[in-house]
């Protein structure tokens, strides 16, 4: 056998330091969620603000103070100068709040102090950057809604259950917003939508009794939270790609979820002696191996990203390894502990469908 | 797994040249062989450089338009039965008409109710000194599929005239509220593309007026029928004034071709062909105006006004007026691709410079190869012999994303190749989980055949569990994402379904094959 890191008798009482790792998420979350607070939300990138930009590549090495003196007396309003990619490169990004520019009003001027090799311009309209904001809303919305109905379903094999909850959802949102529009008679913006969504899908999973979903939603959340509040303290900016990233990362950290939940499932179904708690801490151990190669792998490419990939796709590879840490560290301790709070004390291994007999033998 | 060997390994082998062919029309050059026979994929904007507008349409103008014109009609209908209306203002869909008698309202009221059925009265007429005021609004339903029609229109205008532009693969897709999205690969002068794709390019032809009193109609007072027109500026000095008769004859409508041609002098001048509808409005129209000029107009300036010598009937006119050779040749594009219907702003833009573009490629598959060396070197390492074909499939698997990419002739883009990186690093994760079971297999004391049929078995199912997420998540960004997200969801969603194939199949294929090789061999996992 090839060797391994993760020796196989190894037992880390992972569910014994949840109230640690309660304390680091929450840590995490309050600090990225102040950092928003403080500054007023995400900050957002041109595809979703409105405004312009520049990257400009010059053949030779320049200073920022030297592109913002190139660029200053000329009519762009309040621009901000930033260097981009990595050292060498000599690409600097020029950014206004202004939509009403050329290309030439930028270009013009460095081209006059300068030597430009090359440039990528790009302008956003109120209305498009207005559809592009709804658009990523409505794709974190839908993925909520699909993600919730998959995993209430798929976990227990409660269809029944993942339909009222498809049903209770659609109804909830229709009330939601038909309640906010008698009230405040506009539509309800889509980031309540997504709020409401996700609360309805709490309160379902908890009211039908859907222990694995409510964990695998809350640690989702949890991700989510932890990756925009990162995002915020590191004063980055969140645009079209960047929601990409979220995206994935809900979809790489339930993927880490559901292999450690079907452990717990398929030792449940075994004569396992011992206390849900027990059972649980078993079965995260039993996967731990797959749990850090995947990750490991997964990280070790987007690391390759982060470094080598260029500018463009620099904060995309940072989400994406951000990602990647936070879900994996969720899985362990969020999405499971969170079970075991769900379960019943006087409960040791809750009975699941089907594993009467097995239990029985 | 069910199936005999032999089977199986031929299928792979079969998926194996099919991939490797249709994957390779990707890293040719150009003008290869396979290159040009087998389909295959496009660079997006941003890796190969181009232009990338977002365009309004407004709709509300193309609606304001035809209700004025409507209005003008509803004038000149109203004083052929001699009623006196003094004025029919348009605005948005109201139009608002202003009636000099008031026992005039009752017939007008009737016209309306015959000939104008589209449009309804608000509310009562109201007095505004000695005239009278009526207010009218255009039918709603009506209004908005005549923005619908507009829109279309619109887009068939856009659509010719990019292709007019000539480039490869030029792509126009219609968004929601009006806007359309053009993408101009290969394209580098925005300014020149915006100028052609904005141009309204309505082509009317008038007659001069034959009284030409200037000076009075620069005070506004013209003579009913009759317009005050500017002529083409010439250089920096501005155009001279000329007064034109409402009625157009012909429009832009009727020409069937325009091209380029070449005056004595070696000027340019446009010439236009006229459909057979157009050829014989334009014989009657120079056959009853003989020795009037006739005015060529362009977007509301005036071009030239030849005098009209005979009744012509071969249905051929010229624009001439003082152009460049480039001029002559962009005018006579816009006018084979019609006109506007409704004025078109740019509401986005983006241009990615050639260079940048190639830079981007370059540092892409840079790490694309340091991620996958990094990645095979590890498999290798930790699982042995097992690693290695875990390493094949891994390549099995990107030559099938380049292949299925290529037969779909989709669009690559920077994301797109971040996408088949994050693929490498999660791609192997069905390895991994299927090896994994297969050493706890081993150390409870199965063989090796009875370990690798267990572990394969169980970790199957948990594989494609865990893939849904994924897939979820790839499919709503390819719904709602815009290009480049678009092509990250496609690498992404491509690689994990054929990761399935290559890590389940192709990987149990091949241990299949080595544990009948050596029956007795321990595992190298």
């Amino acid at each position: 056998m090839g060797f391994s890191f993760i020796r196989p008798d190894t037992n880390i009482n992972f569910v014994g330091a949840r109230f640690a790792a309660l304390v680091v998420s929450a840590v995490l979350i309050l600090a990225g969620l102040g950092s928003l607070a403080v500054k007023g939300g995400p900050r957002l990138g041109i595809d979703f603000a409105g405004g312009a930009s520049m990257k400009v590549k010059f053949a030779e090495a320049v200073e920022a103070g030297q592109v913002r003196e190139a660029l200053s007396g000329h009519d762009l309003p309040d621009f901000v100068v930033q260097s981009f990619g990595q050292e060498g490169d000599n690409e600097y990004l020029v950014r206004i709040s202004s939509f009403e520019v050329e290309e030439a009003d930028f270009l013009e001027p460095l081209q006059a102090a300068f030597n430009v090799v090359d440039i990528e311009f790009e302008m956003v309209g109120p209305g498009v950057s207005a559809e592009l904001r709804s658009n990523a809303l409505e794709a974190l919305f839908y993925a909520v809604l699909l993600i919730g109905i998959y995993i209430s379903g798929r976990f227990e094999q409660r269809w029944m259950a993942a339909g009222i909850m498809a049903a209770g959802l659609l109804i909830g949102i229709k009330l939601i917003g038909a309640g906010y529009e008698m009230i405040f008679d506009t539509g309800i913006p889509m980031s309540y939508t997504i709020l409401g969504a996700m609360i309805i899908v709490l309160i379902l999973s908890w009211y039908l009794k859907l222990n694995y979903a409510l964990g695998a939603v809350v640690a989702l959340i949890h991700d989510v939270l932890i990756t925009v509040g990162v995002f915020s303290l590191l004063n980055k900016e969140f645009d079209l790609t960047n929601i990409a990233a979220l995206l994935t990362i809900i979809g790489y950290s339930l993927n880490d979820t559901i292999i450690v939940y079907d452990r717990i499932r398929e030792n449940i179904h075994t004569k396992y002696q011992g206390t849900f708690g027990q059972l649980i801490n078993r079965s995260i151990n039993q996967t731990l191996s797959r749990t850090l190669l995947t990750s490991g792998t997964t990280f070790a490419v987007v690391l390759c990203l982060f470094i080598l990939g260029g500018g463009v796709i620099h904060d995309f590879a940072l989400a994406l390894m951000i990602g990647v840490v936070v879900g994996t560290y969720s899985s362990i301790f969020v999405a499971s502990p969170i079970l075991l709070a769900l379960v019943p004390q006087e409960q040791r291994v809750p009975q699941v469908k089907g594993s009467k007999a097995v239990a029985k033998a | 797994m069910k199936g005999s060997l032999a089977w199986r390994m031929s299928l792979v082998a079969l998926a194996l040249i099919l991939g490797v062919l249709f994957a390779m029309p990707s890293v040719l050059t150009e003008d290869s062989y396979l290159r040009r026979t087998l389909p295959n994929l496009n660079l997006g904007l941003d890796l190969q450089g181009g232009i990338h507008l977002i365009l309004g349409i407004d709709v509300d103008k193309a609606t304001e338009f035809r209700v004025g014109r409507l209005g003008q009609n509803l004038v000149n209908m109203a004083r052929d039965e001699r009623l006196a209306v003094k004025s029919a203002t348009a605005n948005g869909l109201g139009l608002e008409v202003v009636l000099v008698k008031e026992e005039h309202l009752e017939p007008l009221l009737e016209l309306l109710q015959e000939d104008f059925s589209s449009f309804n009265v608000v509310g009562e007429p109201r007095m505004d000194g000695d005239n009278v005021v009526l207010s009218l609004a255009y039918d709603t339903e009506q209004a908005e599929a005549l923005k619908e029609s507009a829109f279309l229109q619109a887009e068939e205008t856009l659509r010719n005239r990019v292709d007019e532009f000539g480039l490869t693969e030029p792509d126009i897709r219609r968004m929601e509220d009006y806007k359309i999205q053009i993408q101009l690969p290969g394209m580098h002068d925005t300014d020149r593309a915006v100028a052609n794709i904005q141009r309204v390019a309505l082509l009317e032809f008038m007659l001069t007026a034959e009284n030409q009193d200037i000076a009075s109609a620069e005070q506004g007072l013209l003579e009913p029928g009759t317009e005050l027109f500017y002529r083409k500026a010439e250089g920096e000095t501005q155009g001279a004034p000329v007064i034109l008769e409402t009625t157009v004859f012909l429009t832009g409508d009727y020409i069937d071709n325009a091209y380029v041609g070449f005056g004595q002098m070696n000027e340019p001048y446009v010439y236009l062909d006229f459909n057979s509808e157009g050829r014989v409005i334009f014989a009657d129209l120079t056959e009853e105006y003989t020795n009037r000029q006739l005015a060529i107009v362009l977007d509301g300036v005036v071009y030239s006004d030849p005098v009209i010598r005979e009744r012509i009937a071969g249905g051929s006119a010229q624009i001439s007026g003082d152009f460049t050779e480039q001029e002559a040749h962009d005018l006579a594009r816009v006018l084979r691709s019609g006109s506007l219907p409704a004025p078109v702003t740019v509401e986005g833009q983006s241009r990615v410079g050639p260079s940048l573009g190639q830079e981007s490629i370059d540092k892409g598959i840079k790490a694309a190869i340091f991620g996958l060396a990094a990645v095979l070197v590890f498999m290798v390492v930790y699982y042995g012999l097992s690693g290695l074909i875990a390493d094949f499939a891994l390549m099995f698997n990107l030559v099938l994303i380049m292949a299925f990419l290529s037969i779909m002739e989709g669009t690559l883009t920077l994301p797109g190749i971040a996408g088949i990186i994050l693929t490498i690093g999660m791609a192997v994760d069905a390895n991994v989980l299927i090896f994994e079971r297969i050493r706890e297999e081993l150390r409870k004391g199965l063989t090796p055949r009875a370990a690798v049929d267990e572990g394969y078995a169980k970790a199957s199912l948990t594989i494609l569990d865990a893939n849904v997420t994924t897939v979820i998540a790839a499919l709503i960004l390819l719904q709602f994402g815009t290009g480049p997200v678009k092509g990250f969801a496609v690498t992404l969603t491509l690689g994990i379904l054929s990761s399935m194939f290559t890590a389940i199949f192709v990987s149990r294929v091949f241990m299949d094959i080595w544990i009948s090789i050596r029956k007795t061999a321990k595992l190298s996992i």
